[in-house]
């Protein structure tokens, strides 16, 4: 009996998500009086594991795995969990890890409960509390099956530090057709993706134009953000689709969230509500983002956005 | 080619969401239900492949007979036909369950459904379908083209895209993309009319136990009035954020 946990690594080094499920994995193990056992897949070095509660990994090295297959993946765990009569499974958020759980749900017969915030109020019967309704509400869910699933959203429980070490262990499973062959990958790789990001910096329609987002990107720079933006940006061409965010674009978890030149209609909100604190810059004292946001600034975005880059700038030379 | 398009029955995303018997159930009056905005994406791009390459196309729900309006509309919009499995979803679990059933009595070569639906959000039954039945699955579906049985598909990822080769019998968890906004149809008169003569075939449910359940739901906490900020004064906002907000 124990709790596995699958820490995504990208390129060799564990993901930010990956050592945060490790810190939600402990407190799960602590609840239940067990250890914690990791799932790595070609990741370097695993060592830091141990500083978030991880006794033992499985460290999984093959090449077919270079590519991320959600089937080989789901496949792959499945047969870590069944090594170690796993009684829980941890996951993440990350789209990848969205993408295998559900294959591994049916894999080990187990209940799957997806953007889980806390760690369970209970552990028998094993309830958990996540996110519905588009972050409207909270819903407190059971699960039935001796085999639990948790998907942990980002962000939300956060790192826990531990003194320990972890034991690492080779683990070879058998790899099934991949079914679903990676042709090419067009990605921004020296860029903060919004999934990972702590900081998110976004604009809207609000910025006139493509040639405005100079000051979002230098923003966005001197906080190690990810940009991002509204629907009509992307639709309108001034920026790529992979930035849109909200009900109908990709979802946001960040710590910050800072919205310029966006109004702040609902179906945007839906997407960036778990972002835990707000900022709005906008001219409209009567924008809708307002009544939202944590903190506001009713201004011209021509002139708020330099100037906030020149203080930041002073203030993180002074850090 | 046969596919299955899922259509999940939800409130649409301006409603107030609000729960009834104690908080234990979610309370569907003055609720408008449409058909959730992926499945919507991936009904339309079901529609090019019926017009351009014959494809059949089914649409199916799993539900009370309250969800029936939400499949008429899908008819109107072109399927062919309709069905209903006569189950309240209740589970992500249960729900794939019933629809790999569907996917298999009625041998669907496609199956595309939403990468998630706006009301539980929980992004299973598409790669549980996939699992169930041992398809293909391709999830964050942003394009995609069927050439006799191989299939190429883009998906999103983090940071951009990729490109993808895989074959039939495939399932995919689609959006956006899949087809551009401007291509979503509204039904028009002769469609609705049509869709009354279309079928719509009410199954009973296959026995399945319920892997999750439903215990409580709870609103977030009323948020405090916000901040504001003036804008000759942006020291005072890199103060707060790191000292009270403690985010930077
Ligand atoms: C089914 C459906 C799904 C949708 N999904 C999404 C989604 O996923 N994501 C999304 O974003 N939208 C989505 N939308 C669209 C959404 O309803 C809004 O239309 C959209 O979010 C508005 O984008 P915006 O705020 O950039 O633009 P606008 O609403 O045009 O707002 C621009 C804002 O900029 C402000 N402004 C103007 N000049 C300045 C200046 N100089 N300085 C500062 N502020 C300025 C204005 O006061 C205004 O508030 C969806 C809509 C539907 C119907």
């Amino acid at each position: 009996m124990s709790v596995l946990v699958y820490t995504e690594s990208e390129q060799g080094n564990f993901k930010k998500g990956a050592l945060e499920v490790a810190s939600y994995a402990k407190a799960v193990a602590n609840q239940l009086g067990t250890t914690v056992t990791a799932v790595a897949i070609n990741a370097n070095d695993t060592s830091a594991l141990g500083n978030y509660g991880v006794d033992k990994v499985l460290n999984i090295s093959n090449a077919q795995l270079d590519n991320f297959n959600a089937n080989a993946y789901a496949a792959a765990i499945k047969q870590a969990a069944e090594q170690e009569s796993a009684q829980v499974v941890i996951v993440s958020s990350s789209a990848n890890s969205k993408y295998l759980a559900p294959l591994l749900a049916v894999g080990l017969n187990a209940g799957y409960v997806s953007n889980v915030v806390e760690a369970p109020s209970s552990t028998s019967p094993f309830t958990v509390k996540r996110t519905a309704f588009t972050n409207k509400a909270f819903e407190t869910t059971q699960i039935n099956t001796d085999i639990k699933i948790v998907g942990v959203s980002n962000n939300a429980f956060g790192l826990v530090e531990n003194t320990g070490s972890a034991s690492a262990e080779a683990f070879s499973p058998s790899i099934p057709e991949l079914g679903v062959t990676v042709e090419s990958v067009d990605k921004a790789t020296d860029k903060v993706t919004i999934a990972d990001a702590e900081i998110v910096v976004s604009g809207g329609r609000g910025l006139k134009g493509p040639e405005n987002w100079g000051m979002i990107e230098e923003l966005a720079e001197v906080l190690g953000a990810a940009t991002a933006c509204s629907k009509p940006v992307s639709d309108l061409g001034w920026r790529p689709h992979s930035e849109h965010v909200g009900q109908t674009g990709k979802p946001v978890a960040s710590n910050l969230y800072i919205a310029i030149g966006i109004s702040g209609a609902i179906q945007h909100l839906a997407g960036i509500n778990a972002s835990k604190v707000k900022v709005v810059i906008n001219t409209d004292p009567e924008a809708p983002f307002f009544k939202a946001a944590d903190y506001g600034v009713v201004g011209d975005a021509f002139q708020v956005v330099p100037e906030l880059i020149e203080k930041l700038k002073a203030f993180k030379a002074q850090q | 080619m046969k596919i299955l398009v899922c259509i999940s029955h939800v409130p649409d995303t301006t409603s107030k969401i609000n729960f009834s018997d104690n908080n234990t159930k979610f309370d569907p009056t003055g609720v408008q239900f449409v058909i959730n905005p992926n499945d919507e994406f991936g009904l339309t791009r079901a529609m090019w492949f019926k017009e351009k390459q014959g494809a059949q196309v089914t649409v199916a729900n799993v539900g009370g007979a309250d969800t029936e309006p939400t499949l008429r509309k899908a008819l109107a919009i072109g399927a062919d036909e309709a069905i209903r499995v006569n189950m309240p979803a209740t589970d992500g679990f249960s729900v794939a369950k019933q629809l790999a059933n569907v996917v298999k009595d009625g041998g669907y070569d496609l199956v595309i459904a939403g990468r998630e639906s706006i009301d539980y959000n929980g992004g299973m039954v598409p790669g549980m379908i996939a699992g169930l039945i041992g398809a293909n699955f391709v999830n964050n579906c942003i394009g995609l083209e069927v050439d006799g049985t191989s299939a190429k598909a883009v998906r999103e990822i983090d940071g951009g895209k990729e490109s993808v080769s895989t074959s039939l019998p495939l399932v995919i968890g689609g959006q956006k993309g899949l087809v551009e906004e401007s291509d979503l149809r509204i039904p028009n008169m002769r469609g609705i009319m049509m869709a009354r003569k279309k079928p719509l075939t009410v199954v009973e449910p296959v026995a399945v136990s319920a892997e999750t359940s439903s215990v409580a739901f709870e609103k977030p906490a009323p948020k405090g009035a916000v901040t504001l900020v003036s804008p000759d004064n942006l020291d005072e906002l890199v103060n707060l954020l790191h000292n009270e907000a403690k985010v930077i």
